[in-house]
């Protein structure tokens, strides 16, 4: 409950955050921190505007999305702190959720008839089937190091054995930052702030959503940033107590929001064709922390 | 006993009236003979899950010998999903042929095949006597061979069938070679032979003894690179077929696979090894195929190859769990195969059926023609939709249940295993992963593009939905697998019989389903149900919101176009064109294009079709190899009668003279030798 309770209060500020660092980087300066929240509880106020092509299944589909991101938050523990669902291998259903809420969204974003976004969809898909291993070996290797398989036991095990695991989690972090990004379509995968709908990936197939449910499926990402925030300081925090974990998650959210409004100000969005590649890489990464798990347990060398 | 005579009598009586009855009555018949077959053989069925295994000695025959009837745990599960699959098949089916109901003949043929199918598929789960098997198993393939070529006046649906015809009786000649073997080193066609014999076997000799069974029983269920029968033969066949056929024939080939892990005393490590090799290849090379197929039902064809590949997984890693004496993980593999095999049998024939409805209602089934289903035919729409979820193994529905189960088993298998296996657990995970991702594309590709967005083209029919009884037994399987996602633990505690057999068999478990294994599953349905019930109240909130704010409709939003039409969607192809370039080295595409050039194009036009890389090695070549070798002797075949003749005669002054030689022979030797 606790997890679930600062993840909320994380998401309020994330994008803020994100944004008010763009904006500071760039010399202007900007809007508040609540900006994107603000913007959410006046679509939240506004009229809808359905195309007279979609089905019942665009109407249902940011609901079910921001349910599936409910759901797989509600998995995130908090160092000793379990998450409300807890049990054994729950970080599979964390993923197979998270990728319920995509398979609605890809098919809604199908239900308009814009090629746009279709466009936009058939990115998604693919992105998201390249991501998926990363995340699974990543947490198969953390599985092996600690020899538990839910993600609190995994996360307060993590570091028992010997400081070196240290290295691992900044891999680890690292790694899953970067899912994070692919996860809420940031640079340098995608950009949310282009204004050519060819070359986005996420913002295309919302075009269509308006009112209550644009207001939905931003609040949901607005979470899953805080999401992927909480999961990598839980990388760090293992059993640390309490006063010291929540100022520590408050900071290490905050520093994910700062880099990722860095990259964002500083590279450009990568070509769509190296995308692929890119996000394939990322395996390799969990690969070398597999590795880094089988010296440390003594099993290679 | 008198049961079991009953069960084969309700077949022959139906077998012999079918033909005189008018084609309503037809229908009526062969679901009112399945259904009591169904009661019957269910009845044994859940006794047998419920602990007690049923055995019955039928005396037999000279040839045969005696024919043991043993209903265990494992013929139990399986004759269970057999019934219900027949049940809402036939009862769908009866809908299905209304339209052909003027070819009377036809009709006949078919419903004697259906029921021969239902009949010889519950026998061949409960003999255990081999000769008895391989007829069943004939009987089986021959009926379902009827089946498939319903509408044979198409020469495709013909050639679809020889192939399936072809292929399966190479899967026999292995099958018979195994059976033989056994039962001329033991002198008995009883099943329990082959346990003595493989446990008198040397290490080699059993493994040897498995693959052969495994080969044979792989190629009836698909597996890469027997598969190839497969994506011809599902498309071809009436929809309920189909479905019967993804969704249980080729389990008969999981069955046997099991049945013989469960006989043969082998070495199972080295076993599991090989199985999960092939399944994961099965299981990537089936999905990365169907994302590029057009054709709806060719596309579920190799999906289900996609979840053979699965349930081998779940297998292999039971079988490594025998051979290490782990029981959770052998209980942990078997279960998630065996459940695996049920939720397949449920979303892949309710796939098929509603890939029916909608070859009915358009009379095509090439995706790129179709589209904006969902306006005319919602139910449908949603009940593939729910399908579509459950086989790409998402939560709240029965696929993520049993995919789950097999990470479980993985991530378990991870904690014990030593270096070597490590990296080939990684790569199973790894490969798990990526076809549950694939399968994501796949899915929202045939679902938005049937479905979804406009029509691709005008028909000159009404296309409706069809009637509500036609749809009632596909509520039925839907039901299911929701029922098993949002309450897996029921379903598991059924499991309990079939996978005891396995783990008590080899002696590694006294007690099943340690909790710490299992106990994950009363959270996952608590989850399911709270995921559903959180979607409903935004959902309704949404709605109570809405009615307090303007909502209107406008076109889809063109990015400042205003015009667009029907065919600026995106296409099938389109949706999977950045996968295919990725995945250029796996697939065999072949294009024709003509580009649109200068300033008043001509007729222009792009086509591409995907064809299957091992098809063309291991079937097309060597094929036409000896296809060249013999048509050497086409000479022989020079259509004049008197050549015929002569080649008679010639056969039968061989057949006397060879002898006499051969004696002759004998005696000038002797002679020689008497020198």
């Amino acid at each position: 409950m606790l997890s679930f309770c600062l993840i909320l209060v994380a998401a309020l500020f994330f994008t803020g955050v994100i944004s008010r660092t763009k904006s500071i980087l760039s010399g202007r300066k900007g809007p508040g921190i609540l900006q994107p929240v603000k913007d959410i509880i006046r679509l939240f106020k506004k009229g809808v505007v359905y195309s007279s092509t979609t089905s019942f299944i665009f109407q249902i589909a940011p609901s079910i999305y921001f349910s599936s991101v409910v759901i797989a938050m509600l998995v995130v523990p908090f160092g000793q702190s379990k998450g409300l669902i807890s049990f054994q291998g729950d970080f599979i259903f964390f993923a197979y959720v998270l990728a319920l809420g995509k398979f609605f969204s890809i098919i809604a974003a199908l239900d308009t008839g814009s090629s746009f976004e279709g466009m936009g969809a058939s990115r998604e898909a693919l992105y998201s089937m390249f991501a998926e291993p990363a995340f699974f070996i990543l947490l198969g290797s953390m599985a092996l190091l600690t020899g538990q398989t839910s993600f609190q036991e995994i996360f307060a095990d993590l570091h028992l054995g010997s400081p070196i695991s240290y290295a691992l989690a900044v891999l680890a972090a690292f790694v899953l930052g970067m899912i994070m990004m692919i996860e809420n379509s940031r640079m340098p995968i995608d950009d949310p702030k282009t204004h050519l709908e060819l070359t986005m990936i996420h913002e295309v197939m919302i075009l269509d959503n308006s009112g209550f449910d644009l207001g939905l499926i931003l609040s949901a990402g607005l979470m899953k940033f805080a999401i992927y925030g909480a999961l990598i300081v839980n990388l760090f925090i293992g059993m640390f107590p309490y006063e010291y974990a929540i100022p520590m998650f408050f900071a290490i959210q905050l520093g994910a929001a700062v880099i990722t409004g860095s990259i964002e100000s500083f590279m450009a969005r990568f070509r769509m064709s190296h995308n692929a590649q890119f996000i394939f890489a990322l395996t390799s990464v969990s690969l070398l922390i597999f590795f880094g798990v089988l010296m440390l347990l003594g099993k290679f060398i | 006993m008198t049961l079991v005579i009953i069960f084969i009598l309700i077949c022959i009586t139906g077998v012999i009236i079918i033909p005189f009855i008018n084609v309503k009555m037809k229908g009526i018949a062969v679901l009112t003979a399945i259904v009591t077959n169904t009661i019957i053989s269910g009845y044994f069925a859940i006794q047998s899950l419920t602990g007690q295994a049923i055995s019955y000695i039928l005396p037999g025959s000279v040839i045969t010998g005696a024919i043991p009837v043993r209903i265990d745990a494992l013929s139990g599960w399986f004759i269970l999903i057999v019934n219900f699959v027949f049940l809402t098949g036939g009862w769908y089916g009866l809908f299905y042929m209304g339209a052909y109901k003027y070819q009377r003949k036809k009709i006949s043929l078919h419903a004697i095949a259906f029921l021969l199918l239902h009949t010889s598929l519950v026998s061949l789960l409960a003999i255990q006597n081999s000769i008895v098997f391989l007829v069943a198993w004939e009987v089986m393939m021959f009926s379902a061979f009827i089946c498939v070529i319903f509408e044979h006046e198409k020469e495709v649906t013909l050639k679809a069938g020889i192939n399936y015809l072809i292929q399966s009786h190479i899967c026999v000649v292995l099958l018979v070679t195994g059976f033989l073997w056994v039962s001329f080193k033991t002198g008995s066609y009883d099943f329990q032979a082959i346990t003595t014999f493989s446990a008198a076997q040397t290490h080699a000799g059993a493994i040897f003894l498995f693959l052969l069974f495994f080969v044979g029983f792989a190629i009836k269920t698909g597996f890469v690179p027997f598969h190839t029968w497969l994506p011809y033969a599902h498309p071809a066949a009436p929809a309920h077929i189909s479905g019967i056929m993804s969704g249980v024939l080729i389990k008969s080939g999981i069955y046997g696979i099991l049945r013989m892990i469960l006989l043969i005393k082998a070495d199972f490590t080295t076993i599991g090894y090989v199985i999960l090799t092939i399944s994961v290849i099965s299981g990537l090379y089936g999905v990365m195929l169907a994302i590029v197929q057009h054709d709806l039902k060719k596309l579920l064809a190799y999906h289900s190859v996609e979840n053979i590949g699965i349930i081998g997984l779940g297998i292999g890693i039971g079988c490594i769990g025998l051979g290490t004496g782990n029981h959770v993980l052998a209980s942990l593999g078997f279960a998630g195969a065996l459940l695996h095999t049920l939720n397949h049998a449920l979303f892949k024939s309710l796939l098929f059926y509603t890939a029916g409805m909608v070859y009915q209602a358009t009379h095509t089934l090439n995706v790129e023609h179709l589209g904006g289903l969902i306006k005319k035919m919602p139910q449908t729409a949603l009940l593939f939709l729910i399908a579509a979820v459950a086989i790409t193994g998402l939560p709240p529905f029965n696929g993520f249940i049993s995919e789950f189960i097999i990470y479980t088993g993985l991530y378990q298998w991870l904690q014990s295993a030593s270096l070597n296996s490590l990296i080939f657990i990684l790569f199973l995970i790894l490969g798990l992963v990526l076809i549950g991702g694939l399968a994501m594309l796949c899915f929202t590709k045939a679902f938005g593009i049937v479905f979804l967005g406009n029509a691709r083209r005008e028909f000159h029919h009404q296309v409706k939905e069809g009637p509500f009884l036609q749809l009632l037994p596909l509520y039925f399987i839907t039901f299911f697998i929701l029922f098993i996602g949002v309450c897996p633990q029921l379903f598991l505690n059924l499991l309990q019989g079939p996978v005891q057999l396995f783990t008590e068999n080899r002696g590694v478990a006294n007690t099943m389903f340690s909790v710490k294994a299992f106990g994950a599953l009363t959270p996952i349905g608590l989850a399911a149900w709270g995921l559903i019930l959180l979607t409903l109240i935004i959902f309704s909130i949404r709605k109570w919101v809405l009615l307090h704010r303007p909502v209107s409709a406008g076109p889809t939003w063109g990015c400042g176009y205003v015009a667009p039409t029907a065919k600026m969607q995106y296409t099938a192809g389109s949706f999977v064109r950045s996968y295919m370039k990725l995945n250029k080295p796996t697939l065999l595409l072949s294009k024709s294009e003509k580009a649109v050039i200068g300033l008043f194009p001509a007729h222009s036009h792009f086509e591409s079709h995907a064809y299957d890389k091992l098809e063309k090695w291991l079937i097309d070549k060597p094929v036409r190899a000896i296809k060249s070798f013999l048509s050497r002797f086409l000479f022989l075949q020079n259509g004049s009668l008197q050549s015929y003749i002569l080649y008679g005669i010639m056969f039968i002054i061989g057949v006397i003279f060879i002898p006499i030689v051969f004696d002759a022979l004998l005696w000038f030797i002797e002679f020689l030798k008497r020198l």
